[in-house]
């Protein structure tokens, strides 16, 4: 598996949000802006390179049988650790993503890479598993974020982009629109991805 | 009576868990595709939420407040949950085979569900009482379950329509939870 094909799987075939569906609820519920979404995917992505690195470290130490409950742990633990550092260095974002920082810790992303890759893989590709999955999540998150901000409130990234006396189509701030624009992303993102299957 | 009647309502139709909380989900798209798995799901929640709910709140108030190791409140969650989910499924397998032969695909499941633990937390966070917190979980999980029954029933119809072709499966079920969602903001202001 080269490095290329790697970047392709876990950006657009294999996607998490809308290749996999999995990790959905920060995917819809952190998405009002592009900041807070660039926020939720870095998280996401920190803690996914952690304990995957670490689960590809003690993948001979941890008996088989009781597998689950040690991965858990480890991801919470990582969870705990970005729950309080962003609490200490970035308290605004902390606030606004809230209840999804500790939710990290039940993202089926994380559980399910190291479940498929990291007790499977040595330390140096479970290390660019967890990075390649976790820029690809926050990839969609980012998108998702523009798209929802663009619409909803006129604004990037807190930069106007139209005057402030045009209408913007509220719903899409609003949770409906999270929803409907995750719907029509995926039809551009499955098209993509075909495109980039067939190219190949 | 009158709180309680109020948590309830909000729990269910106003703060919805799936439309305006954004919790559960993977599996509110994952087996909403029959009305039969999706009332499984729902009644495994509610009992596995309703019991998660007032466990978690019995560890939070008397093991992690007193010893102030309330920074360990995900990972002590988390474990809860899930050996209760182990525990819940052993139990029923000896006491109910009826019952697990219904529910038992969807408990494995549920420890994932971040209803559960982010429902948990809510109530934490909200001071709830031990009470409301029983009240609070079992509402929250029949709102879940409610969101899932009608959107299994939307999907159900959509299998005989002509949908187009790259709207196809995922797309149009996430367009279809959008205009729900629409309809659930109907509820928006009934209850604070």
């Amino acid at each position: 598996m080269n490095l290329k094909e790697n970047m392709i799987r876990s950006f657009f075939t294999e996607n998490p949000v809308t290749g996999l569906l999995l990790g959905l609820c920060p995917t819809l519920a952190t998405t009002t802006s592009a900041e807070n979404g660039l926020g939720m995917g870095l998280a996401t992505t920190f803690v996914l390179i952690g304990s995957n690195v670490v689960i590809s470290l003690l993948r001979k130490q941890i008996p088989d049988r009781v597998r689950i409950p040690a991965f858990i742990v480890i991801i919470a633990t990582f969870v705990t650790i970005v729950d309080m550092g962003m609490q200490a260095t970035m308290y605004d974002l902390h606030k606004t993503l809230g209840l999804f920082i500790p939710l990290i810790v039940v993202n089926c992303i994380i559980l399910g890479r190291a479940e498929a890759f990291a007790s499977k893989n040595s330390i140096g590709h479970s290390f660019l598993d967890g990075l390649f999955m976790g820029l690809g999540f926050t990839m969609s998150l980012f998108i998702l974020g523009a798209i929802r901000e663009v619409l909803g409130s006129g604004q990037i990234f807190g930069y106007a982009l139209i005057p402030a006396d045009w209408p913007t189509i509220l719903i899409f701030v609003l949770a409906p629109g999270a929803f409907i624009t995750l719907g029509f992303m995926m039809v551009g993102m499955n098209k993509i991805s075909k495109l980039l299957e067939g190219g190949n | 009576m009158v709180q309680y009647a109020l948590l309830v309502v909000s729990a269910i139709f106003v703060n919805n868990v799936i439309f305006s909380r954004f919790l559960g989900l993977c599996p509110y798209f994952g087996v909403s595709k029959k009305i039969d798995t999706a009332l499984g799901m729902g009644m495994a929640v509610t009992f596995l939420l309703t019991l998660a709910g007032s466990m978690t709140y019995i560890v939070q108030v008397y093991i992690l407040n007193p010893l102030n190791l309330a920074y360990l409140q995900t990972i002590a969650f988390i474990l809860v949950i899930a050996s209760l989910v182990q525990l819940v499924e052993i139990v029923m397998k000896k006491v109910a085979p009826p019952l697990y032969q219904a529910l038992g695909i969807f408990l494995p499941l549920i420890t994932t569900n971040c209803a559960i633990l982010g429902v948990s937390i809510l109530s934490i966070q909200g001071k709830f009482n031990f009470i409301e917190t029983a009240v609070f979980s079992f509402a929250s999980a029949l709102g879940f379950g409610l969101a899932l029954i009608i959107f299994a029933g939307i999907r159900e119809a959509l299998d005989t329509r002509q949908v187009p072709k790259i709207f196809a499966g995922a797309p149009i079920s996430f367009i279809i939870a959008g205009i729900l969602a629409m309809a659930f903001m109907g509820f928006s202001g009934m209850v604070k």
